[in-house]
């Protein structure tokens, strides 16, 4: 088998929009003018922006031909690890262009966009279903506006208590955002270290809560691919110094049909619904980042909120322990609408097979590269398994240099450097919508990498020579920032 | 079989042999009894394709559209017509499923579409730089008011009540818990916020206002770059129809320090109120205090051009707590987006559809104001106005609105005091026949 899925072809150079741009091109079509022209007043005027002009063809092919030097989820393996890039099914995309949804403006009388509200209504409680939590608010923009939302209830509801927290405890494995969203409350973060099974150990926690500390932000399964299998003690360990426990449910996508977070003791989560609701990405957004809580912590989410009476929808203000707002208006809805279709077209059935395949998955490559990469914690992990460089290094080959060329087999690298409590970590996940012979192919590729690290690694060095550029000088562009093209010319 | 799974019961034997494992519940071991669920997902489903057609139809049916209806609403989304190509361009499965670009060798695709959108953006609001994009305008002011704060010390900020009042309470949700303080600029009878009311600009970090405000209105924002800089706080200028800027002044033109607001308009679907686009301009000199990320330009080890994600030492998973945000995953399709609509329509282009907005929104001012409806306030407006309907004219704006023709926002629900005042929109997509339509049925 030729693990290299790469192959040479042709693909284009491309300048930038303002050097493809010829004066007097167009590509809009510019709609009939049936009204008179009124003046603009003189002090008003100013010059239009130096925007380039191109003709549609130019347009068509400008970006064609930069969406050739992407690799994508439809176009490879893409096991950026707990970033989840599974499959995103094209169905979802035709739905969120309905006319019905993609031009409903979002302030239109109630009794004109019924069907929008029912959706939300409806993945609202969907959700509830999925994490065994009471209440959803799908307004929070991404995962870390869900978090933020999740901290501002922590906030909102301590202060209710009459006794404001000032801490947080935040894993040494946690998403850089947890603390980043935690400190916009002005919660100093904590760190808890995780113990030497890769999992966070009840008496940790217990020696640094207390009650100046808001609660505990847990990634569960965490960041090593590791379920927290001390979370339920963690949680009441946390609630009897009055604190609260967040739920980072990034990972959800591992632990579907079988995990209750209410149960869990889990008392607001957050989800990404590009994740695990199969939502695309964008190469960076937008993203959907509901966060879900408890019956007792309802009172606080976001507003407006969806309330249903009598056979109709309507938006509700009336929730004066609320949060706020987070977005001008509800939320992506667009996003809702795709992860909406997909938790229809899967049911719970196939939903809890995601789960099955995407663990099963993940320890197949986990058993399959143990041989020649050193495993973070060498036991059945989750939806994705950790490695670091460590029988590299010896070599002068380096995490990144793996990656690299990784790239030049055709195969999107994994997640690397993180989580920070693995040196030289490369976070592996390959999701449930790829093949057997896709991770067969994988695990080849890695294989020869790791033979070629031994024998020569200077192939790792000088990776990637397939991609449409080698390696790019990222000091440079950080020590002298080119943040914009050059200004047009007078 | 579902078709997103592609494992065969062999396979799963074999993979399941592999792992040393003889079935697949048993993976889920390491779940402790007490965190387990102890009853299966009740959910609906599964739907095959074709019934989620029908069922997804059902429901978008019971939307009106602004295709379908004569629908005079801005407010924060406009309805504009999205070319195909720019439609199409966005849609390319490379750029739809890629992820963030970590590894920019693999992702120079969306990295060079994003530098051209920070660059067409940054001309567009006349600022010097501009970061990849953040939620939307809303969250695009509060980000920009705790820039503010960062970069002058001070813990307050003014903002005019013309400001949109969804940006103003999304600004209250993230400033209130930091213990940053808010202080309200009042507008005056001409519809604008008057400069003579900063009276504290050396307190204050920044003033945010909003131009054209919510009711429409140009604001008088040289005049409030002026004090702002006089009292050493920044001007953050707010918008949510950055198509204004294709025929009146940018905000950087103005003696603006941060330009922020939404994007919507440039070629992004209402969607119901999002996804939409946060954009965010600002001064170079300030740019280590800029949220969200950046893309930059540099080399590969052979000398090409490239483009990679630069500046991440302000970013959450470098710093953490000490970020400049905690936004990781933005807008960046919408950013796209953008900057393919700019590039459709040009210069030319730009200010055409520009002037044509402003005329038709200006036909329908005239037109209700010969039947006795009068615009509320005497600052020009771009392509939405504040007008004052009849006494009691909410029970027909509600049948109206039934009969597939909604004459505006009305504003009293966020300004009590504005009772019969509608906020009325006319874009490109308004033909005439439906501006004088609405003009026939708001006559008093």
């Amino acid at each position: 088998m030729n693990p290299v899925q790469a192959a040479a072809g042709l693909v284009f150079e491309e300048p930038l929009l303002w050097e493809r741009g010829r004066p007097g091109r167009m590509g809009y079509s510019l709609p009939r003018r049936d009204v008179e022209e009124t003046p603009v007043p003189e002090a008003l005027a100013a010059e239009p922006p130096e925007i380039p002009e191109l003709s549609e063809v130019d347009l068509v092919r400008h970006y064609v031909r930069l969406s050739q030097w992407n690799v994508a989820v439809d176009t490879a393996m893409y096991p950026l690890g707990s970033c989840t890039m599974k499959y995103n099914p094209k169905t979802n995309e035709r739905q969120a262009a309905l006319p019905g949804f993609a031009l409903a403006h979002p302030l239109l009388p109630e009794a004109l966009c019924q069907g929008a509200l029912e959706l939300i209504a409806a993945l609202e409680c969907l959700l509830a279903e999925i994490t065994g939590l009471d209440a959803v608010s799908l307004q929070p923009g991404a995962g870390a506006q869900g978090e933020l939302a999740g901290m501002l209830i922590f906030h909102a509801f301590h202060r209710r208590q009459g006794r404001p927290r000032s801490k947080i405890l935040v894993p040494d494995t946690a998403h850089g955002t947890n603390p980043a969203s935690a400190a916009l409350c002005g919660y100093r973060a904590v760190p808890v270290a995780s113990g030497g099974q890769g999992i966070l150990e009840p008496e940790a926690v217990a020696r640094l809560m207390d009650e100046e500390t808001a609660g505990i932000m847990i990634t569960n399964p965490n960041t090593l691919g590791l379920f927290e299998g001390h979370v339920a003690e963690i949680a009441r360990i946390v609630h009897a110094k009055g604190g609260l426990v967040y739920g980072d449910g990034a990972n959800m996508n591992a632990v579907l049909g079988r995990v209750d977070l209410g149960r869990i003791g889990v008392d607001v989560l957050h989800l990404n619904l590009h994740k695990t609701f199969a939502t695309p990405h964008g190469g960076g957004g937008p993203g959907a980042g509901p966060v879900c809580v408890t019956r007792r912590l309802a009172p606080f989410l976001p507003v407006p909120r969806v309330v249903h009476r009598e056979g109709r929808f309507f938006w509700s203000e009336d929730f004066p322990l609320s949060i706020g707002k987070l977005q001008a208006f509800w939320g992506n809805f667009g996003v809702l609408v795709r992860a909406y279709a997909y938790i229809l077209s899967m049911g719970a059935n196939h939903l809890e097979e995601v789960s099955r395949l995407a663990v099963l998955n993940a320890n197949y490559l986990r058993v399959g590269l143990r041989g020649d990469y050193e495993p973070a914690h060498d036991r059945p992990c989750m939806h994705e398994c950790v490695f670091s460089d460590a029988r590299q290094r010896p070599h002068g080959v380096t995490t990144l240099d793996i990656a690299k060329r990784l790239m030049d087999y055709g195969f999107h690298p994994p997640t690397v450097y993180f989580p920070l409590v693995v040196p030289g970590a490369l976070m592996i996940e390959p999701t449930e919508t790829e093949s057997k012979e896709m991770l067969d192919l994988f695990l080849a590729a890695m294989a020869a990498i790791a033979a070629e690290a031994r024998e020569q690694p200077e192939l790792l060095r000088e990776a990637p020579r397939r991609c449409l550029r080698r390696r790019l000088d990222e000091v440079q562009a950080a020590r002298k920032p080119r943040l914009t093209g050059s200004p047009p010319a007078p | 079989m579902m078709r997103y799974l592609p494992h065969t019961p062999e396979e799963t034997a074999a993979m399941l042999a592999a792992v040393g494992v003889d079935d697949l519940e048993r993976l889920f071991d390491v779940i402790p009894p007490e965190c387990r669920r102890t009853r299966p997902m009740t959910l609906p489903g599964p739907m095959s394709e074709w019934e989620l057609n029908r069922h997804m139809d059902g429901l978008a049916a019971r939307v009106t559209p602004w295709s379908r209806a004569r629908v005079f609403l801005g407010a924060g989304s406009y309805p504009h017509f999205i070319p195909e190509a720019v439609r199409f361009v966005t849609q390319r499965s490379e750029f739809v499923t890629a992820y963030t670009p970590y590894q920019p060798e693999m992702s120079q695709g969306t990295l060079q579409a994003i530098f051209e959108y920070q660059t067409l953006t940054a001309r567009l609001l006349g600022l010097e730089v501009a970061n990849a994009s953040m939620y939307d305008g809303a969250s695009a002011l509060a980000e920009a008011l705790l820039m503010a704060v960062r970069l002058t010390g001070r813990r307050a900020v003014a903002i005019s009540r013309a400001v949109h009042p969804l940006y103003r309470r999304v600004a209250a949700t993230y400033l209130d818990p930091a213990g940053i303080e808010r202080r309200e600029l009042d507008f005056g009878p001409e519809g604008t916020t008057d400069p003579a009311r900063l009276a504290d600009a050396r307190q204050i970090a920044a003033v945010a206002v909003q131009s054209p405000n919510v009711f429409g209105c140009l604001e008088p924002l040289a005049a409030f770059a002026a004090r702002a800089h006089e009292g050493g706080a920044l001007c953050v200028a707010a918008f949510s129809e950055p198509l204004a800027f294709g025929l009146f002044a940018s905000p950087g033109s103005l003696g603006a320090d941060i330009a922020c607001g939404e994007g919507q308009s440039l070629g992004i679907p209402p969607s119901f109120g999002g996804p939409g686009l946060g954009m965010f301009a600002a001064r170079l000199a300030h740019v280590r205090q800029m949220p969200g990320r950046l893309v930059g330009e540099t080399h590969d080890l052979e000398g090409r051009r490239g483009f990679v994600l630069t500046l991440s030492t302000r970013e959450q998973h470098i710093r953490r707590e000490k970020a400049t945000s905690n936004i990781c995953t933005n807008n960046s399709l919408c950013a796209l987006a953008a900057a393919a609509y700019l590039a459709c329509l040009g210069k030319r282009g730009l200010r055409e559809l520009a002037r044509l907005n402003r005329d038709k929104a200006e036909y329908l001012k005239r037109g209700l104001a010969a039947q006795g409806v009068r615009p509320a306030f005497p600052a020009p407006t771009f392509n939405e106005f504040t007008a004052v309907f009849p006494p009691g004219f909410r029970e027909r704006y509600l049948r109206l609105a039934e009969n597939g023709l909604v004459a505006g926002f009305p504003l009293e629900r966020w300004y009590p005091e504005l009772s019969d005042h509608y906020l009325l929109c006319a874009t490109e997509v308004h033909e005439r026949a439906d501006l004088d339509a609405l003009i026939a049925e708001v006559r008093p």
